[in-house]
């Protein structure tokens, strides 16, 4: 099976094309054609999960050349590397895709762009497959790039509204500020290590072929990618704006495409970044950070969407973080099991939107009567993110923690650093979650009951719902403690990582519980009744609301500033001189025409075919007086002129 | 018989025909004496074909075909003479000088 795993993208890259040509012209508008190819993925990559889990050791690596430049027999690749993290990674893109279109058909249902929609999907997922199966890094920056160009089409999918078109471009040209990075750090490595195959700069770099401060900095380089796609600190203003795409769009980026392609380039490339412990470093702070400012943020938003991409970004943190401390196993068990449950959260939040027709919280509430299944499979996914046992995000969520606090113990700061983050983010998101639950599903209703009235979704809604719930119960048990972890078999970056730590998790349990009761008791319950805006809080408050600043400082302290003095300078530009150029060219070019017609023209070519005309005129008036019209007189000239010729000729000789 | 005779006899006939052609008013004198002229150029071509005892007798040839297109030349020069008379009654040169401005 793994011989042919290179179909799992060609499948949906060929729907893309296929819907975009006859999609409009099939019975169900195309998705039919999109739903049937990721389906046709999820075989192919089923079959390479389990094959590959069962020859866990074994790489399979298989390429063509695509071209050759260059003088040194210097080659591109299109390949495909197949190990345990790109097995997993099938599975969980694939299955949330196929669960988003199934979902999609009743969501979308009557779009003005419902065939496009479909078509943006397929490229979306195959694009991320491609990024996943890639062997090279030339292979993987065209997922990259065609994942983002993906994005943005879907971001932007409802353009006729301002603000989704431009968080479509606010999501397109914030990440491609960290793709430079990312480019950049790609030829570093190249120049560095004389090749893009990842495997070949992997054993390069493992061999010491390749000097530390070299590496250390196509490692940031790359990391700028990463912090980019993946929404970290300071690049994470993007996510929130995303939520303007439709809300399974949301889902898809969230859970397994897009966002993770950055977790996924730094656990792809780990080779090189676990051989820069500076790298590593950065890595894991910036992730820290991420964590616990995103958590915080999450606290105060009032678009349940808003909550979840700040979760989501929180999430990511998480594995970022893992990854930096050395927990590789850890860092993609929480892509796997984190794909699911904010799959299902965000295919929930669309389901209650679909009902209430909105995205406020404030106009939720009390909905868990009307809409039983999206409530509870809504609640399964919130205690799976919150980390509750035994859901899956317990599992994976314990075994970063439990991988930060090896790392401390193993006497680095950073490793307390991120320890203490993760621990922090643990009880902020329990409280998120336990706010976001009760605000939409508990308390008095807030919508208006004259116009709106809930209902559960249809089937093919709840379905993905249902099964997405099923996995975030069940997925986290592949990551069992001990002996029992096949996670830890299937993907690991050198030996196994056995990481469980009773006292830990039953610590970390306890936050999450109290961060729960805490959520629980000021939205739920309302004890504990604060103002937060007039509480001596409100300073803090101000500042979650005004996410940190962020938008503020790049709006003001880069756009403006950069744009504006572009703009006046390109204006100066454009009215003093190119204008002025212009202008002078125009009426130096009307004197000379009028020069030239009236000096040139008029006097002296009029003048000249005038004069001709009037000396002919004048000429024949002088001598037509010659012409008699008498023939002896002609004849008389005749005879004189030929007369005056031969008494020429005989004078001469 | 000398030469010159001859060609003082021819000399005398062309001039009597320029002066016909230039000073004549009736039209049909005018191409008799354009005859005068024609026939003294054949007592030419005659007479130098013997001086020069050519055996090829070009001379006379030509003298021929000059008589040939003479009489075709009088035949149409007569025609235009007597539509002339036929549309204004005169056959007067001065009284046909009409192609002028």
């Amino acid at each position: 099976m793994r011989s042919v795993a290179w179909l799992i993208p060609v499948f949906p890259l060929l729907a893309f094309f296929l819907i975009v040509f006859f999609g409009k012209r099939m019975p169900r508008k195309g998705h039919e054609i999109g739903i049937l190819a990721i389906a046709a993925s999820l075989v192919v990559a089923l079959g390479v999960f389990f094959q590959q889990i069962a020859h866990s050791d074994q790489v399979y690596e298989r390429s063509v050349t695509w071209f050759r430049f260059g003088d040194g027999g210097r080659f591109v690749e299109l390949g495909m590397h197949i190990d345990g993290l790109a097995a997993v990674m099938f599975v969980v893109v694939c299955t949330v895709s196929l669960l988003v279109q199934i979902y999609s058909t009743e969501y979308m249902r009557d779009d003005v762009r419902y065939t496009w929609y479909y078509a943006c999907l397929s490229l979306f997922t195959g694009s991320m497959l491609n990024l996943v199966i890639a062997n090279n890094l030339i292979q993987m920056l065209i997922g990259w790039e065609g994942v983002g160009v993906a994005s943005y089409l879907l971001i932007g999918h409802w353009f006729e509204e301002r603000a989704n078109s431009n968080a479509g471009l606010k999501a397109f040209i914030t990440t491609r500020i960290g793709d430079v990075g990312f480019m950049f750090g790609i030829f570093v490595l190249f120049w560095a290590a004389g090749s893009f195959n990842i495997a070949h700069i992997t054993s390069v770099v493992a061999s010491g072929g390749v000097a530390r401060g070299t590496l250390t900095w196509a490692a940031i380089l790359l990391f700028c990618g990463a912090i980019g796609k993946s929404a970290q600190v300071p690049l994470q203003v993007w996510l929130p704006d995303a939520m303007a795409g439709p809300t399974p769009v949301s889902a898809l980026i969230h859970a397994a495409t897009m966002v993770v392609a950055g977790v996924y380039l730094v656990a792809r490339m780990y080779g090189v970044f676990h051989a820069s412990p500076a790298a590593l470093n950065e890595v894991a702070i910036i992730g820290a950070i991420t964590m616990v400012m995103a958590a915080g943020l999450a606290l105060v938003q009032d678009d349940i969407k808003k909550v979840l991409a700040y979760s989501t970004i929180s999430q990511l943190a998480y594995m970022v973080a893992a990854l930096g401390v050395g927990a590789y196993t850890a860092s993609v068990f929480h892509i796997w099991t984190h794909a699911w449950f904010k799959a299902l959260l965000f295919l929930g939040a669309g389901s209650v939107a679909h009902a209430v027709h909105s995205f406020s919280m404030n106009d939720m509430g009390g909905l868990r009567k009307q809409m039983p299944t999206t409530f509870k499979t809504y609640v399964i996914g919130s205690l799976a993110l919150a980390g509750i046992f035994p859901l899956a995000g317990f599992w994976s969520k314990d075994d970063i923690i439990n991988g930060a606090y090896h790392s401390a113990r193993a006497g680095s700061s950073v490793g307390w650093f991120v320890f203490l983050a993760a621990l922090l983010t643990a009880f902020l998101t329990a409280a998120y979650v336990a706010r976001m639950v009760a605000l939409t599903f508990y308390g008095k209703p807030r919508y208006d009951p004259e116009h709106v009235h809930p209902h559960e979704s249809p089937k093919a809604m709840t379905i993905p719902l249902v099964f997405l719930a099923f996995m975030a119960i069940f997925s986290g048990f592949l990551g069992l403690p001990g002996k029992l972890n096949l996670f830890a078999g299937w993907v690991r970056f050198g030996d196994v990582e056995h990481s469980f730590n009773l006292a830990l998790d039953a610590f970390s349990t306890v936050l999450a519980l109290s961060g729960l009761y805490l959520g629980w008791t000021i939205f739920k319950l309302h004890r504990v009744n604060i103002d937060l805006a007039k509480s001596p809080l409100a300073w803090f408050y101000k500042l979650l609301q005004r996410r940190y600043y962020f938008d503020d400082l790049y709006f003001n302290g880069i756009v403006h500033p950069v744009a504006g003095p572009i703009a006046r300078a390109a204006y100066w530009t454009n009215q003093k001189i190119l204008d002025a150029v212009i202008n002078f060219a125009g009426t130096a070019t009307v004197a000379l025409g009028r020069f030239v017609y009236r000096d040139i023209d008029q006097q002296i070519i009029d003048g000249g075919v005038n004069g001709l005309a009037q000396g002919a005129g004048a000429a024949g008036n002088g001598l037509k007086f010659w012409q008699t019209g008498n023939v002896q007189i002609y004849a008389a000239g005749l005879f004189v002129g030929i007369a005056v010729f031969v008494g020429v000729f005989l004078i001469r000789g | 018989m000398p030469v010159a005779w001859v060609l003082i006899l021819s000399s005398f006939l062309f001039s009597v025909g320029i002066y016909g052609v230039l000073a004549r008013r009736n039209a049909v004198l005018v191409l008799m004496s354009i005859e005068l002229m024609l026939n003294a150029a054949n007592i030419n071509f005659v007479v130098f074909n013997l001086l020069l005892h050519s055996i090829s007798y070009i001379g006379q040839v030509f003298a021929l075909f000059i008589i040939t297109i003479a009489a075709a030349e009088l035949g149409v020069g007569l025609a235009i003479v007597i539509l002339i008379f036929r549309n204004r009654s005169t056959v007067s040169i001065d009284e046909v000088s009409l192609m002028k401005w």
